[in-house]
């Protein structure tokens, strides 16, 4: 089996790199600036629901976008034969935080239903299959550290499957303002000459 | 999946590897073995109650929690550092500890690996700690705590994916073993319930204040319950099967591509996860389908369109939500183990709760227990994030 590394995205707090290349674009300066709205913008994307988002969902969100774009998909093609596969850290902590928040003090009670849809990991799994048409499997696992043994693992299972075509696979960590985005199109590939290895999972992840 | 014969015909195999159940466990409100927790469902027993003024949370609400006394009692038997785990952890271990007891496996085998199911694991520790290290509110630590609870050194794999977890730590168990990076897999589902979890539910509007009524027409939402469970599968070629093993055929999930917090309205997913489920299999040969069934109004309406769409109107169904509640991460372990042992006995169990069946396409749901000589069920089970997912299970001749 040849599995082909067709795209990937590497996002953190200061750095945005897609297929080795720079990509990254300014901060944009006042309090209530975030880098993941600036990238956004910046690459003139167009999708409102992005603003309901989380940011463990807008980070995937925004590298899924940019491998897409890269890739040139066609987001309005329903595609069964795609997976998206992601992994983290931390799950949900991050808008957990913000939940807990609205049900810390019974005087001022508020539990909000838009920031607990939020409060599991899987859901970047969905906003992005959902903005993509994607119709394969979405999996969501949890780990200590980056894995590339076990993500290797979840890319040959996922492509044992003959039926799948393309993964989008991940490391997907958004936690208290750290932003550790890892996002790979594979893609089976024939006449492939150089598989897909720990070593390069773990090289574009450096 | 497609696991076994995807390999043994990409790489001519000689022999089919099949994927079987070794052991099980379920710890709920209702009992703290599988067996336990079997007879009662027959007996048509519930422990979902109301609750007022439970986890700080002014609303009353139905649920089936765990009795923390007994926990604290059955794993003092086990070890004598109980107060170094939180309850979820303690249900867990115990869970597991009762799976591998006469199971004849060694769990601190490096032939062993630990695969957690839990949507939010320790989240209650959000409110307040002051017992645990900042860490222990990751789902990787719970999950590591448990495996070393066992001597067992592989890293652990968290699943977390929405309601369909246990039956995703199915599929990747499963796919695991195919691919003979170990030979034994204990999966462990476990949720606990916490101002978190039933507030947020509450805020969706998504409880029923009775008990809940899956696949009536006068359904007004879902319950939510407290358990641990554990299932242990191993793989072994077809002419070494144990007897009458419960085998693990097929498992497939797929997503709506659709809402983030609400179905498809035509089933997309969970029909495609059921083609893909089924593909091998005749359905003349399904016994039952154990559908998800959470009671809410959609999610019933959305497995009806599914198992409908798919030509299966005419099976029995099932949804065993109204004995245990909703267990969140053990809901798709929990509901498996009960049907493996309904299907081992020849029978079809009851969907507790149903009055009058009313979903928008009319499907067998099935109100009393039956008999039935067929050898396979369907277990089903869909959550947010738009996954669905759809596992065979049948029995060894």
């Amino acid at each position: 089996m040849k599995i082909e590394l067709k795209s990937y995205c590497r996002m953190t707090n200061n750095a945005l790199i897609l297929n080795g290349k720079d990509i990254s674009v300014a901060h944009s300066e006042g309090e209530n600036r975030s880098w993941l709205d600036d990238i956004y913008r910046s690459h003139k994307m167009q999708y409102l629901k992005f603003f309901k988002m989380d940011n463990l969902c807008k980070a995937g969100f925004l590298a899924a976008e940019l491998i897409g774009n890269d890739i040139g998909w066609d987001k309005t093609v329903v595609k069964n034969d795609v997976a998206v596969v992601c992994f983290n850290r931390s799950s949900s902590l991050d808008d957990d935080m913000n939940y807990q928040q609205t049900i810390r003090d019974s005087g001022n009670y508020f539990p909000s239903p838009s920031i607990f849809v939020y409060t599991l990991a899987n859901i970047v799994t969905g906003e992005i299959a959902i903005r993509n048409k994607i119709a394969g499997e979405t999996s969501f696992y949890i780990m200590e550290n980056f894995s590339s043994k076990r993500i290797l693992e979840a890319i040959e299972d996922i492509f044992a499957n003959p039926s799948i075509k393309g993964l989008l696979c991940g490391w997907t960590e958004y936690f208290d303002q750290n932003c550790d985005i890892l996002m790979m199109y594979l893609e089976r590939n024939k006449g492939l000459k150089t598989n897909i290895t720990e070593n390069i999972i773990k090289k574009i992840y450096n | 999946m497609d696991c076994a014969r995807i390999f043994s015909s990409v790489e001519k195999r000689e022999r089919i590897d099949m994927i079987y159940k070794v052991s099980d466990n379920i710890i709920s409100a209702l009992g703290f073995s599988s067996q336990e927790n079997y007879q009662a469902v027959k007996a048509g027993k519930s422990q979902l109650q109301l609750y007022e003024n439970v986890f700080g949370i002014s609303e009353p609400f139905v649920a089936s929690l765990l009795d923390n006394h007994k926990i604290d009692k059955e794993f003092a038997t086990l070890s004598n550092i109980g107060e170094k785990y939180t309850k979820l952890e303690k249900t867990a271990i115990l869970s597991a500890s009762k799976a591998l007891e006469n199971s004849g496996i060694d769990p601190s085998n490096d032939n062993v690996l630990f695969i957690f199911s839990t949507t939010k694991g320790n989240v209650e520790l959000l409110e307040r700690n002051d017992r645990f290290e900042s860490e222990r509110i990751h789902l990787w630590r719970s999950a590591e705590l448990i495996a070393q609870f066992f001597k067992n050194k592989n890293e652990p794999i968290v699943v977390s994916n929405a309601c369909i977890s246990g039956v995703a730590a199915q599929i990747t168990a499963a796919r695991y073993l195919i691919a003979k990076r170990y030979q034994y897999i204990v999966v462990i589902g476990a949720e606990v319930l916490s101002k978190f979890i039933v507030s947020g539910f509450q805020s969706f509007k998504a409880l029923s204040s009775e008990r809940c009524s899956p696949f009536d027409r006068n359904r007004t939402g879902l319950n939510l319950g407290e358990a641990a469970a554990t299932v242990i599968y191993s793989v072994s070629d077809m002419d070494n099967l144990p007897p009458k093993s419960i085998i693990f055929e097929n498992g497939a999930i797929c997503n709506d591509a659709n809402h983030i917090s609400g179905p498809s309205r035509t089933g997309e997913g969970l029909f495609n996860a059921i083609s893909k489920a089924m593909r091998h299999i005749d359905k003349e040969n399904i016994s039952f389908i154990n559908a998800h069934g959470t009671a809410t109004s959609y999610n019933d309406d959305m497995e009806s369109m599914a198992i409908g769409r798919y030509g299966l109107e005419n099976v029995p169904v099932n949804s065993l939500k109204a004995y245990f509640g909703h267990t969140l991460g053990a809901a798709g372990i929990v509901e498996t183990i009960i049907s493996m042992y309904a299907l081992q006995e020849n029978i079809i169990l009851k969907s507790l709760g149903t009055e009058e069946a009313g979903v928008v396409y009319p499907i067998t749901i099935n109100r009393e227990i039956m008999k039935s000589d067929k050898n396979a069920f369907l277990k089903l089970i869909s959550g947010f994030g738009g996954s669905n997912a759809a596992m065979i299970l049948k029995k060894n001749k």
